[in-house]
C-alpha cells in the first residue's frame, strides 16, 4: 500500500469540503477552528500527516482552491 | 537625356472605394464588415483586395456587432484594422467603440451616414454627428471624428485616420455620407502615411520572453476608474491641442460666416461663392475634425464676425457645438434639412441671403 | 523519501480566487492551466475572459488576455486568431455569455470553422448577477427571474449548445463534461486537452461544455451542488463526446487563417490594383 501525505494551506481553504467528500480513505476532516477568512478549513486526520493517506491526490484533484499539495512516499 | 517625373497615380473613384484603397495603402491588415446601404461597396472592395493586404484578413461578419468585436481582437494583436457601416449599423457598434476607447485600442471606423432615425433611408445625411462626437456609446470618452468633404478627402483622411489611431491609441471615426460614398471624383494617391509611429509595446501576442499581460476596461475600484478617466482625458486634451483641422473661405471681411462640414460644406461653398458674386460679404468655416472641434477658429472669427449661419443635413447637431464654442460672442442661425434632402447651392444662397438682409436691416435701425 | 505528486500548475498565478467555495471556475481554471503547461503553449496562448464571474480570469491565467464585451468572446477570439494564426486562442465563457447574448457570434464562429477553442462553463444560471435564469436553466428551476420555476411555455426549454453546434461543418470537436466527481474532472481535463489539440492541428472550431457547480446561486452546499450535477443536471445535458473529426481529419468547413490566397479564388477576377 503506498503511503503519502498532504499539506493544506489552511488560510486559503474555503471549507467547501469536497476533498472530505471524495477522499477514498476518509482521512480528511474539517478543522474545529475557523481560519482567518471564516471558513472551517480541511486537514488530515492525523496531525503528524501519517497514517491512512495513500497520496492518491483525489483531494488535490477536486480542490477548487489549489490549496492541497500531495506527496507520495517512494518505497 | 530626359528625366521622367515620378508618375503620380490618379484614378477616378467612388467615395466608398477611395476609403478602402486608402486603408490598403495605409497598411490595413484586416477588415470586418457587414452589408448595409450605402456602404456595401466597401465590403466588396475589401473582399476583392484582401490579397493586397499583408497577410490580409477579410470577414463578412454576422452582424455589425460581431464586426466591431473582431476589430477589437485584431487591434489587440497589433494590426491596423478597419470596419465600416452606415447609421443603424453604427448604433450597433457603440458598445464596442466604448470598449475600444476605454482599452485604448487603435481602429478605424467608417460611417457612411444615411437618413434616420430608425431604418430611415439610404440618402445622405448628417444626423449622426451627436453619435460620432459625443462618444456615442456609454461612458466618458471621445473618438477623433474626421468629416470628409470630397472623395479626395475621404482618401487622405482615411490614411490619416490610421496614423492618428496608432499615435493616440484610440478609435478614429471617418464620417462619410450616402452621397460622398457613391459619387465619383478623381483621387490622387499622394498622401504618405506617417513614419514616426510609436512602437506597439502593449500588444497581446503571447508572453514569450516577457511577463504575460492583459488589456481590460473593468476597473471596479472607483479611484482607479477615476484615474483612468483622467488619463483618457489628458490624452483627449492633447489631441484637442494638436489635431484640429479646419478650412476657412473668405472669412476675413465677412459679415456672416456659414459653418458646415462634409457635403453641406460643398453646397455652402457654392452658395458663398455666388453670394460674393452678388456682393454679399459671406464666408465659410468648414470643420474637418468634428472632434476635436475647431473652437478657437470660431472664437477668433467671432472677434470681427457677429453672425454665424450653421447649415447641416440634419435637425441641428453641430450647431450646438458652434453655440458652445461661441458662448454668446455672436449670434448663431441655423438651417437644416433632414431625411436626405439635398439643397442646391442656389437654394442655400437664397436662405442665407434672406438672413443676411435681415441682419443688414436690423443693423440699419 | 517522498515526492510531490500534485501542486499548482505553472500557468496558474498564485492569486487567491475570488470565486465562491466550491465554484467550478476555480477547478476549470486549474485544469485549463494544467493542459496549457502539458502542451507547452503558455507563451503563445491568448485568452478571452467573459463578462460574468470569470471576468477577472486574467488575475489567474498567466497568459496574455483581453477583455471582450459580454457575449462577444467568439468574435474577439476570431479577430485575434485570424491575425495571429500561429497562436493558440481560447475564449472562456459562461452560459449566459455564450448561449444568450453571444449566440450569434458563437454559432457563426463555429460555422466558419474558426480555429479557436471555447471553454464553455455551464452552471445553469447567471452567476455574477445573482442567479437569474439562463438559457441552460432547467425546467422547474427556481431562479431570481423565474421565482415560480422555469416554465417552458413562458421561458422556453434549456438549450443544449453542443447539440446545436454539432451540425456545423466548421466544428471539429465538441464534448460535454462535468466537474462533479474525480472521474469527471479527469475527463474534463482530457477534453480540454483534445480541444486545444484540435486547434493546434488546425482542424477547426473546438468547444468543451463543462457542467459546473454554482453552490451560491443554487442555494446548495458544495457537496450538494456536485451531487445535483450528477443526479439532475447531467440528465438534461448528457455527458460525452458530441462531435470529433477523428484521426486528425480537418472538418470540412475549417477555414484558413487568411482566406483566400488568390484573387481568382476571391471570386472576382482581377483586383482593383490595376
Amino acid at each position: 500500500m503506498p503511503k503519502g501525505y498532504i499539506t493544506v494551506d489552511a488560510q486559503r481553504c474555503k471549507g467547501c469540503a469536497l476533498c472530505i467528500e471524495f477522499c477514498p480513505k476518509k482521512v480528511i476532516v474539517a478543522s474545529r477552528d475557523l481560519n482567518s477568512a471564516g471558513y472551517y478549513s480541511a486537514e488530515l486526520v492525523n496531525a503528524d500527516g501519517k497514517g491512512g493517506c495513500t497520496g492518491c491526490a483525489i483531494c488535490g484533484l477536486v480542490c477548487p482552491e489549489v490549496v492541497i499539495e500531495v506527496f507520495r512516499d517512494d518505497d | 537625356m530626359t528625366t521622367t517625373e515620378p508618375k503620380i497615380e490618379k484614378r477616378l473613384m467612388r467615395g466608398n472605394d477611395a476609403v478602402c484603397e486608402a486603408a490598403i495603402r495605409a497598411g490595413c491588415r484586416a477588415y470586418f464588415g457587414y452589408p448595409i446601404t450605402p456602404q456595401n461597396e466597401m465590403c466588396e472592395y475589401m473582399a476583392r483586395n484582401v490579397h493586397r493586404m499583408d497577410r490580409g484578413v477579410f470577414i463578412q461578419s454576422e452582424s455589425e456587432i460581431a464586426a466591431i468585436n473582431m476589430v477589437l481582437g485584431a487591434s489587440v494583436s497589433g494590426a491596423r484594422v478597419m470596419t465600416s457601416s452606415s447609421s443603424p449599423g453604427m448604433s450597433l457598434k457603440q458598445e464596442g467603440i466604448s470598449f475600444l476607447a476605454a482599452m485604448e485600442l487603435p481602429a478605424v471606423i467608417v460611417n457612411v451616414v444615411r437618413g434616420g432615425p430608425g431604418l430611415g433611408n439610404i440618402a445622405p445625411a448628417q444626423s449622426d454627428y451627436f453619435q460620432a462626437t459625443r462618444g456615442g456609446g456609454h461612458g466618458d470618452y471621445r473618438t477623433i471624428v474626421l468629416g470628409a468633404g470630397s472623395v479626395q478627402e475621404l482618401y487622405d483622411l482615411t490614411i490619416e485616420a490610421f496614423d492618428l489611431a496608432d499615435v493616440y491609441r484610440t478609435p478614429v471615426l471617418v464620417l462619410s455620407d450616402g452621397m460622398l460614398g457613391q459619387m465619383m471624383e478623381p483621387v490622387i494617391f499622394g498622401k504618405e502615411p506617417r513614419k514616426d509611429l510609436p512602437v506597439k509595446d502593449w500588444v497581446l501576442t503571447g508572453c514569450a520572453g516577457r511577463d504575460s499581460r492583459f488589456i481590460r476596461s473593468l476597473l471596479l475600484d472607483v479611484n482607479v476608474e477615476e484615474a483612468h478617466n483622467w488619463k483618457l482625458f489628458r490624452k483627449y486634451h492633447q489631441i484637442e491641442r494638436r489635431e484640429v483641422r479646419c478650412e476657412t473661405y473668405r472669412t476675413e471681411d465677412a459679415k456672416i460666416v456659414v459653418v458646415a462640414y462634409g457635403t453641406s460644406a460643398r453646397i455652402a461653398h457654392g452658395a458663398v461663392k455666388r453670394a460674393r458674386e452678388q456682393g454679399l460679404a459671406v464666408g465659410l468655416i468648414r470643420p474637418i475634425t468634428l472632434w476635436p472641434f475647431p473652437k478657437e477658429i470660431l472664437r477668433e472669427t467671432a472677434k470681427h464676425v457677429k453672425h454665424f449661419f450653421v447649415f447641416e443635413m440634419s435637425m441641428g447637431q453641430m450647431v450646438e457645438d458652434v453655440r458652445l464654442a461661441l458662448n454668446g460672442a455672436a449670434e448663431v442661425h441655423f438651417y437644416g434639412r433632414p431625411g436626405g434632402v439635398i439643397v442646391t447651392p442656389a437654394e442655400l444662397l437664397r436662405i442665407v441671403a434672406r438672413q443676411y438682409h435681415q441682419i443688414e436691416r436690423g443693423a440699419a435701425r | 523519501m517522498s515526492r510531490q505528486v500534485f501542486g499548482r500548475p505553472r500557468s496558474l498565478k498564485p492569486a487567491v480566487f475570488h470565486y465562491c467555495p466550491g465554484c467550478g471556475h476555480s477547478l476549470i481554471h486549474r485544469l485549463t492551466c494544467e493542459v496549457i503547461d502539458e502542451l507547452g503553449i503558455r507563451e503563445r496562448t491568448i485568452g478571452v475572459p467573459p463578462a460574468g464571474c470569470a471576468v477577472l480570469a486574467y488575475f489567474y491565467f498567466d497568459v496574455d488576455m483581453t477583455e471582450a464585451p459580454h457575449g462577444r468572446g467568439a468574435a474577439v477570439a476570431t479577430g485575434i486568431k485570424r491575425l495571429q494564426p500561429d497562436r493558440i486562442v481560447f475564449s472562456y465563457q459562461g452560459d449566459g455569455d455564450l448561449a444568450a447574448i453571444g449566440t450569434a457570434e458563437t454559432i457563426h464562429a463555429a460555422n466558419r470553422g474558426e480555429r479557436i477553442t471555447i471553454i464553455f462553463v455551464n452552471n445553469a444560471c447567471y452567476g455574477m448577477t445573482g442567479g437569474q435564469m439562463a438559457p441552460t436553466s432547467l425546467i422547474g428551476m427556481k431562479t431570481t427571474t423565474t421565482p415560480g420555476g422555469r416554465d417552458p411555455l413562458a421561458h422556453g426549454a434549456p438549450i443544449r449548445m453542443c447539440e446545436l453546434l454539432k451540425v456545423f461543418d466548421g466544428v471539429a470537436y465538441l464534448e460535454r463534461t462535468a466537474v462533479d466527481t474525480p472521474k469527471n474532472i479527469r475527463r474534463t481535463k482530457k477534453a480540454i486537452r483534445r480541444a486545444f489539440q484540435a486547434q493546434m492541428e488546425g482542424r477547426g472550431f473546438s468547444m468543451v461544455e463543462i457542467l459546473s457547480p454554482c453552490p451560491t446561486n443554487w442555494k446548495k452546499t458544495s457537496v450538494e451542488a456536485v451531487h445535483w450535477i450528477g443526479e439532475v443536471m447531467s440528465k438534461q445535458f448528457p455527458l460525452g463526446l458530441v462531435k470529433d473529426f477523428a484521426d486528425g481529419g480537418v472538418s470540412s468547413g475549417a477555414c484558413g487563417p487568411n482566406e483566400p490566397a488568390s484573387p481568382t479564388a476571391a471570386g472576382g477576377g482581377s483586383s482593383d490594383a490595376d
